[in-house]
């Protein structure tokens, strides 16, 4: 028997639809440039896939430096590779560059940098973008704005110190309109963080410099929608942080178990077998 | 002629032009003047200490300046520069090359203004690591009236500064900025024969004091003070140049690494200019050495009497 689907497993089916596009298409830019960064990629698929196809970011393809969009800072520029497909569905640049990327004269690199419509901030050196997003917070305040600012990071990024230096900032400074998405992915490029620095519990960190945490299934987008929906209509002058738990190089089983998944290519071959097994 | 801190001068001139432009924050790193606490105290919505923390310091001005706000980051000038230099690096420096962010870097505490705070305070790198990087322009004020000029052209140039201002009080050397342009980059204080110094910043005091001793004795040597280091406006500079036959580089800073010195010897041999050339500074040595600045430019033959002792040898060379 047909069951009525939900408006709500509606926007969900086609959010998982739409992760597993985002993927195939990630792959399809790995296979064509190894140089990319697969791993740190694939963990943050399903974050850029419901922040942009669930409207929980307001953006406009056309005008990518509108007044009135959500500012998106993408700090660990290496794993945005997976942010291009999502880019150029929704119009910010053809689809045809998809197939272009590291290849000479394109726009999209091997890292992202804001010469890309869609992409905020310069990347590619990590502990950045959230210090750069307190500013944007503070600066969107003082004009009386009431649009949010989004910051990714990786849990890695977390060593560096200028990252400890804009949480304590944040908090200080009640940035209510900034939300940091931690892609908790448990791996750094030499191994596994909590070999290198340890930092769990993460979000009893961030509570006691006083942000208001959540944490998730990084991979789950019913997870994910609802949180980030919360975080987002919610004030309480506190500055916000998602720690979406995920698996570096999810979808491959090789990479998910690798301590140095962040610098393992896919073997043309192998990245076409996961490609077909997408379709 | 007056004696003023530059770094007063400065705050109280930002501060008025705050006062009228809802659209200037001023942010530092728990580092103050005696100006600044009038500003902290009216303008509390656009005045952030961001605590000891020059990295937050960079990125938070970034951010601000990326929503159109004119931003001043204020500093001690090694911590400003030297610890936050990639900050400076990515944010400003490449930044620039695709958005407008005006931030306004300044430091205090240019060479050894904290002369006995010892070799951590002191701050003889920076215009060469400063100068090298694109998009950033580097403002080096000889007197309090430049540093006070200074304001309006940093919020209507659009770009990232770096301002190196002295700690200590200075006599005034400019009568005012009046029918002065910033742009000009350098200012022939003294017409001279033969040799001329070019200078910047406290060493431009110095330079004057020589030509006035020298005068006693009958030599006439030109003054340059350079306070646009980047952009020097090459074309004007090359003409000054080209009037002289050597030329004596000063500055509290290293030579023969990028500094001053290097500026005007590149200029010499890209313009072809022919002329003797010598420069004055600081050898690749930190100064450990407790002492007053003058104390201190002894040590490092950097005083007057060294001064002209080089000037003579300069001239009497065939």
């Amino acid at each position: 028997m047909h069951m009525e689907m939900s408006n709500q497993e509606r926007l969900f089916k086609f959010l998982e639809d739409k992760a597993r596009w985002v993927k195939k298409e990630t792959l399809k830019i790995h296979k064509a440039a190894a140089e990319t960064r697969l791993a740190s990629s694939l963990s943050a698929v399903e974050i850029f896939t419901v922040l942009y196809y669930g409207r929980l970011i307001r953006f406009n393809a056309q005008d990518t430096k509108s007044e009135n969009r959500d500012r998106f800072i993408i700090s660990k520029g290496h794993g945005a590779i997976s942010f291009y497909p999502v880019l150029a569905d929704l119009g910010f640049f053809p689809k045809e560059s998809l197939s272009k990327v590291c290849k000479e004269g394109s726009i999209l690199g091997g890292i992202p940098d804001s010469v890309i419509p869609g992409f905020e901030t310069i990347n590619g050196s990590l502990g950045h973008g959230l210090g750069v997003a307190c500013g944007v917070a503070l600066a969107l305040k003082r004009k009386k704005r009431k649009e949010t600012v989004f910051v990714l990071a990786g849990d890695g990024e977390l060593n560096e110190g200028s990252v400890w230096e804009a949480i304590m900032f944040a908090g200080e400074h009640k940035l209510d309109n900034l939300i940091l998405i931690v892609d908790n992915n448990k791996a750094c490029m030499l191994d596994f963080c909590k070999n290198i620095i340890d930092l769990s519990p993460l979000d009893e960190k961030f509570e006691v410099f006083r942000w208001r945490t959540k944490t998730v299934n990084g991979h789950n987008v019913k997870e994910l929608y609802a949180s980030l929906k919360i975080l987002k209509e919610s004030s309480g002058g506190k500055p916000k942080v998602l720690i979406a738990d995920t698996v570096k190089g999810k979808g491959v089983p090789r990479l998910e178990i690798d301590p140095l998944s962040h610098i393992k290519n896919l073997r043309p071959e192998e990245a076409q077998g996961l490609i077909v097994d997408l379709e | 002629m007056e004696t003023k801190v530059m770094r007063d001068v400065f705050i109280q001139q930002v501060y008025y032009r705050m006062r009228d432009d809802r659209n200037i924050f001023f942010l530092c790193a728990d580092f103050g003047s005696p100006k600044l606490d009038k500003l902290k105290e009216d303008f509390k919505d656009r005045f952030i200490n961001v605590g000891i923390a020059e990295q937050n310091l960079i990125n938070v001005s970034t951010g601000l300046a990326l929503e159109g706000f004119t931003v001043y980051a204020y500093a001690i000038a090694p911590f400003l520069t030297m610890r936050a230099y990639e900050q400076i690096r990515i944010n400003l420096s490449l930044h620039a090359q695709l958005r407008e962010v005006n931030v306004n870097l300044v430091g205090v505490g240019a060479g050894l203004s904290y002369d006995v705070s010892g070799p951590t305070h002191h701050c003889l790198e920076d215009i060469t690591i400063m100068k090298v990087l694109p998009n950033v322009e580097v403002f080096s004020p000889s007197d309090w009236v430049l540093a006070q000029g200074f304001v309006d052209y940093s919020i209507r140039v659009k770009k990232p500064k770096y301002i190196r201002l002295d700690g200590k009080p200075l006599p005034q050397i400019y009568n005012s900025m009046k029918d002065f342009k910033i742009e000009r980059g350098f200012s022939e204080l003294k017409k001279g024969k033969k040799l001329c110094l070019v200078s910047t910043g406290i060493m431009t005091h110095k330079a004057l004091q020589v030509a006035k001793r020298l005068s006693e004795e009958s030599i006439n040597i030109g003054v340059i003070d350079v306070f646009l280091i980047k952009p020097l406006s090459e074309a004007s500079f090359t003409k000054a140049l080209r009037k002289y036959q050597a030329v004596i580089t000063l500055e509290e800073g290293f030579i023969n690494n990028g500094g001053l010195d290097s500026l005007v010897l590149q200029l010499i041999n890209r313009k072809g200019i022919r002329i003797k050339f010598k420069n004055m500074g600081f050898s690749q040595r930190y100064v450990f050495d407790i002492g007053s600045r003058d104390y201190l430019h002894k040590l490092n033959k950097l005083d007057e009497g060294s001064i002209i002792k080089n000037i003579k040898a300069l001239l009497r060379q065939p």
